[in-house]
């Protein structure tokens, strides 16, 4: 078995915008749940770290909590994407996609290239 | 933006102490619900299902830790708790608290009140656009700043340096707006005055040079604010009305700005005349009396004060050469504006420095206390701290609650002390010295002064704060709470103990100093001045105010003789164009031997004072008269020309003592003086001055038409000044008076000295003060930490005296030492002072006595704080 990282904060959430938007509201086990299937295992300890960040987003105002009911019908607190945190999820993908190609093309860059 | 947002939420939930606990409590049990469940279905045991949600969960705690932090201001938060367990150790100890505001009150007030003199006198120094490249003139040699009219229009038109000279003189004048005359000082400038100046008026305009049209042209006033303020109750129609100056008619056209009081920083003008419309033309022609205060003005762009002194100076030995007989040797030279040049200049600035210092060592001395006062509160409270430590609290937590606590006293000491100190700058301020003066004392703080103030106050909360901080890092929380404080002998000299010596010795300085000063001041009350200022009254007027001229003014002041003379109790009476040491402006004349033929002024003998009396004047003074005799009211315009002259004069003009009777001098226009009468040197225009070559005058020979008259009578000052001023009026209704005693004339030339010593008097006693409660508190603080050492020798029956030596033996070891090397500093101190303060002595019995009363006045203050713990 693969080491289990510690997801760095920023990426937390990112990743917790970007379930938002596709799923559309969720309680905090659920955002748990999907980023730990996505990400194969990443969030498969520690899951507690996402409420802090939880916190921190709903403070940017990026996202918005109300209580609701659950699967199971007790009392949950579901977090949903405001306008804000929409548009930041697309300036912060963007930013992303950018580094990520950037890294990309030196890992694919050759010597012969370099020289 | 995002940031922003985050900030103020976090401030809000911080303020608010909103309780979001209840939320994220049910979060994670709803979290740990739906995995056990999760579990559960994946068919685990319900124990181990629960088992495994709450792992994958994590540290709860540390989570929560993390929540907390995110969730409001972790910083503030801990800081407000710190401050709110602050406060209440403070209230616990109130005696602590209050000894260490007032301690830091004082001294940051001291500091705040010398800062703001350093401020006043050297940071700010004119209120005028650009006074960075303002610049004064002074004349190397000689008359200082002063100079001729003509000498000015000579260096105002030849300089290449400057934007634009402008001169400025201090004169007092009769003011008539139609009702009671009264006396008022005006500035005679020159009419480019305020463009020199980059003014702009406050209302109506300003005269220009273009105004000027030779002498008598231009009669018009600007008022400054305060006088228009206080004078014209805020007219604002003032512009047009005429007034009357010396009986002649100006028209004031206009009012100065209220932050500009005049270019001279200690006398600010109640208003401004064009110098051509006051004085004769005959002063304006005269080349060789330099009698105009000071000349100043801005420095063109480029150009440094180095470059233009070599300018100017190169202009002055043009004059020099093209008017041989009217000027010597000029040499420029340039001095920042506001405090004419060094005469003045000089010594304030170094006064103003050195009290800086002085008090900037008080503060110190202050720290150092409130250090050891620190010090000995961390060393009673290191079982807490222990306890602390113990708990899990870091090193950094404690520290910060400590300094948390030095800054709440600083903050509280500081902020009284700038109370305190604004509401005494504001009395000083206010406070007028001289009532025949408009003294301008530049001591408004400002945002500089309470800026200085308010950081000092933070540095030296930051400074005594820092002084346990070693203490702190050092507990051993084990040790303490097993056996109790922990003492550590061994140590030969702790910092403490150096700083508290240095400070005793401080305090010494300052004490010996300001005694010295006192004592000084004192003996100087009582010198011989050449003549008996007690029960004389002094009234001053000055017949040109009133129209009196030419022949109308000897005449007048005789009959102001012969009149104050029926005033019952009055013994004699006599007048003077200006006493001396009374206040007012003397002036000097170049004399020559009998021989000399020609009046250059390479050849003269002496620039003796000058002054014109009357034939009673020496009576009524009681200056005695060696040989000879006084004048008499024959010695006339017609008579031949006399003098009376003193022992200096004679040595140094006239050369032999023996027949100097009789024998003539001459004068610059070359009249030849008769010696009728010798009197005994005195004092004329300070009392530290060397002895100086003076002449009188008969005033039927030489007029002046400011008359003094020196009234000599056993009545009660009060009484007969209002007498005085009824026989004036009962003469000429018209005629402005200003009566004083001649001691109070004198309290100008002590003002110096006076203020020299009440300054070191004051911090002196500071000083004294602190290094006390320096002691007291050392004392304090051996004794509480070897409290258990000196009970258990006191049970097993030692002495009273011995355990008082051992409690005490150490601070009075360091008393001694701190101010035997005080002394002596202070001793060699009051060498400078004996400079300012008229016939200061070191050596003085009285001075070298006070530590042992010192001593044995703290002696028993020791006794009683030791004798309270062995009891306990």
């Amino acid at each position: 078995m693969k080491q289990k990282t510690d997801v760095l904060q920023g990426t937390l959430a990112l990743m917790v915008l970007k379930t938002l938007d596709v799923l559309g509201p969720l309680h905090g086990y659920g955002l748990a749940r999907r980023i730990e299937q996505i990400s194969g295992d990443l969030l498969a300890v520690n899951q507690g770290t996402l409420y802090p960040v939880l916190l921190k987003l709903e403070q940017e105002g990026a996202i918005a909590s109300e209580w609701g009911a659950s699967e199971n019908n007790r009392r949950a607190r579901f977090y949903r994407l405001t306008r804000d945190g929409r548009k930041q999820l697309q300036v912060e993908t963007q930013d992303w996609e950018q580094t990520a190609a950037i890294i990309g093309r030196f890992f694919a860059a050759k010597a012969e290239d370099l020289s | 933006m995002k940031s922003l947002r985050r900030f103020l939420t976090r401030l809000f939930n911080s303020a608010a102490r909103r309780a979001q606990e209840d939320r994220l409590r049910e979060e994670i049990a709803e979290h740990i619900a739906l995995q056990t469940a999760e579990n559960l279905r994946g068919g685990l045991s319900p124990v181990e299902a629960r088992r495994q949600a709450m792992l994958k969960f994590g540290g709860v705690e540390a989570m929560k830790q993390d929540y907390r932090a995110e969730r409001g201001l972790l910083f503030i938060e801990n800081l407000l708790r710190d401050v709110r367990f602050g406060l209440r150790m403070l209230r616990k100890s109130p005696g602590f608290t209050a000894v260490a505001i007032v301690t830091l009150a004082t001294a940051i007030g001291a500091n705040a009140l010398v800062f703001s003199a350093l401020n006043g006198f050297i940071l700010r120094p004119l209120n005028v656009p650009q006074p960075e490249s303002l610049y004064g003139l002074q004349f190397g040699e000689g008359t200082r700043g002063a100079q001729s009219y003509p000498n000015y229009l000579d260096f105002r038109d030849r300089n290449r340096s400057f934007d634009g000279l402008a001169v400025y003189h201090m004169t007092r004048v009769g003011l008539d707006t139609g009702e009671n005359p009264t006396r008022a000082w005006l500035y005679e400038v020159s009419g480019n005055y305020f463009d020199v100046l980059r003014m702009q008026p406050y209302l109506g305009r300003f005269f220009h040079s273009s105004d000027e049209h030779g002498a008598n042209s231009a009669p018009y006033i600007v008022l400054s604010y305060a006088y228009w303020h206080s004078h014209f109750q805020d007219d604002p129609g003032v512009a047009g009305r005429t007034v009357k100056l010396n009986k002649r008619p100006y028209t004031v056209i206009g009012v100065a700005p209220p932050e500009f009081r005049g270019t001279f920083l200690l006398l600010s003008p109640d208003f401004y005349v064009p110098m051509v419309s006051f004085e004769d033309e005959s002063a304006l022609n005269a080349r060789r009396g330099r009698w105009i205060f000071e000349t100043i003005g801005h420095l063109k762009a480029g150009v440094t004060p180095v470059q233009a002194a070599a300018d100017l100076s190169a202009i002055g030995d043009y004059l020099q050469k093209s008017y041989p007989k009217d000027n010597g040797k000029m040499n420029v030279l340039l001095a920042r504006a506001g405090l004419y040049g060094d005469t003045f200049g000089r010594p304030i600035r170094a006064f103003v420095l050195a009290l800086m210092l002085l008090a900037g060592l008080i503060l110190l001395a202050a720290c150092a206390n409130l250090g050891s006062l620190f010090a000995a509160r961390a060393a009673d409270r290191s079982r807490e701290v222990a306890v602390r430590l113990a708990l899990g609290a870091s090193r950094m937590r404690i520290l910060r609650q400590l300094f948390t606590e030095a800054l709440l006293i600083s903050t509280a000491g500081g902020t009284l002390g700038i109370l305190g100190g604004a509401i005494l700058l504001r009395r000083l301020v206010a406070w007028n010295p001289f009532p025949q003066f408009p003294t301008n004392v530049p001591l408004n703080p400002d945002g500089n002064v309470y800026a200085v103030a308010a950081l000092l106050a933070f540095v030296s909360g930051i400074l005594f704060g820092a002084v346990p901080v070693k203490q702190v890092l050092h507990t051993d929380p084990y040790e303490i709470v097993k056996s109790g404080s922990l003492t550590k002998p061994g140590r030969c000299i702790t910092l403490r103990e150096v700083l508290l010596a240095t400070q005793i010795a401080i305090c010494a300085v300052l004490v010996t100093s300001s005694m010295v000063a006192v004592r000084g001041l004192v003996r100087s009350l009582h010198s011989d001045f050449g003549f008996e200022p007690w029960n004389v009254t002094l009234a001053d007027t000055d017949l040109d105010m009133a129209g009196y001229s030419a022949d109308a003014v000897p005449a007048m002041q005789r009959r102001m003789i012969e009149s104050i003379q029926t005033i019952p109790g009055v013994s004699a009476v006599g007048l003077a164009n200006c006493p001396p040491l009374g206040g007012c402006g003397s002036s000097r004349a170049s004399v020559y031997t009998d021989e000399t033929s020609d009046l250059g002024p390479s050849n003269v003998a002496a620039s003796a004072m000058t002054y014109q009396v009357s034939p009673e004047f020496f009576a009524a003074a009681q200056t005695p008269l060696l040989a000879g005799r006084a004048f008499t009211w024959h010695e006339d315009k017609n008579a031949p020309r006399v003098a009376v002259v003193n022992e200096t004069f004679v040595r140094k003009v006239i050369g032999s003592a023996t027949n100097a009777l009789g024998r003539y001098y001459k004068v610059s226009n070359g009249t030849c003086i008769q010696v009728v009468g010798i009197v005994k040197d005195g004092k004329y225009t300070s009392l530290t001055e060397e002895p100086q070559v003076a002449m009188f005058f008969p005033i039927l020979q030489a007029p002046s038409s400011e008359s003094f008259l020196v009234v000599r009578s056993d009545r009660e000052p009060q009484q007969l000044a209002g007498a005085i001023r009824g026989k004036l009026r009962e003469l000429d209704a018209g005629l402005p008076t200003f009566v004083q005693t001649w001691p109070q004339a004198l309290d100008f030339f002590l003002f110096g000295s006076r203020m020299a010593t009440v300054a070191l008097g004051v911090l002196g006693l500071l000083g004294a003060i602190l290094s006390i409660t320096g002691i007291f508190g050392m004392a304090a603080y051996s004794v509480s930490k070897r409290l258990r050492e000196l009970g258990i020798r006191m049970a097993l029956g030692a002495q009273h005296k011995e355990i008082l030596q051992a409690a005490l033996g150490r601070a009075l070891k360091l008393l001694a030492f701190g101010s035997a090397a005080g002394l002596l500093l202070g001793i060699l101190a009051s060498r400078v002072l004996a400079s300012i303060v008229y016939q200061a002595t070191p050596r003085d019995p009285l001075v070298l006595c006070w530590p042992w009363v010192w001593l044995g006045c703290w002696l028993p203050g020791f006794q009683r704080n030791a004798r309270c713990p062995l009891i306990l």
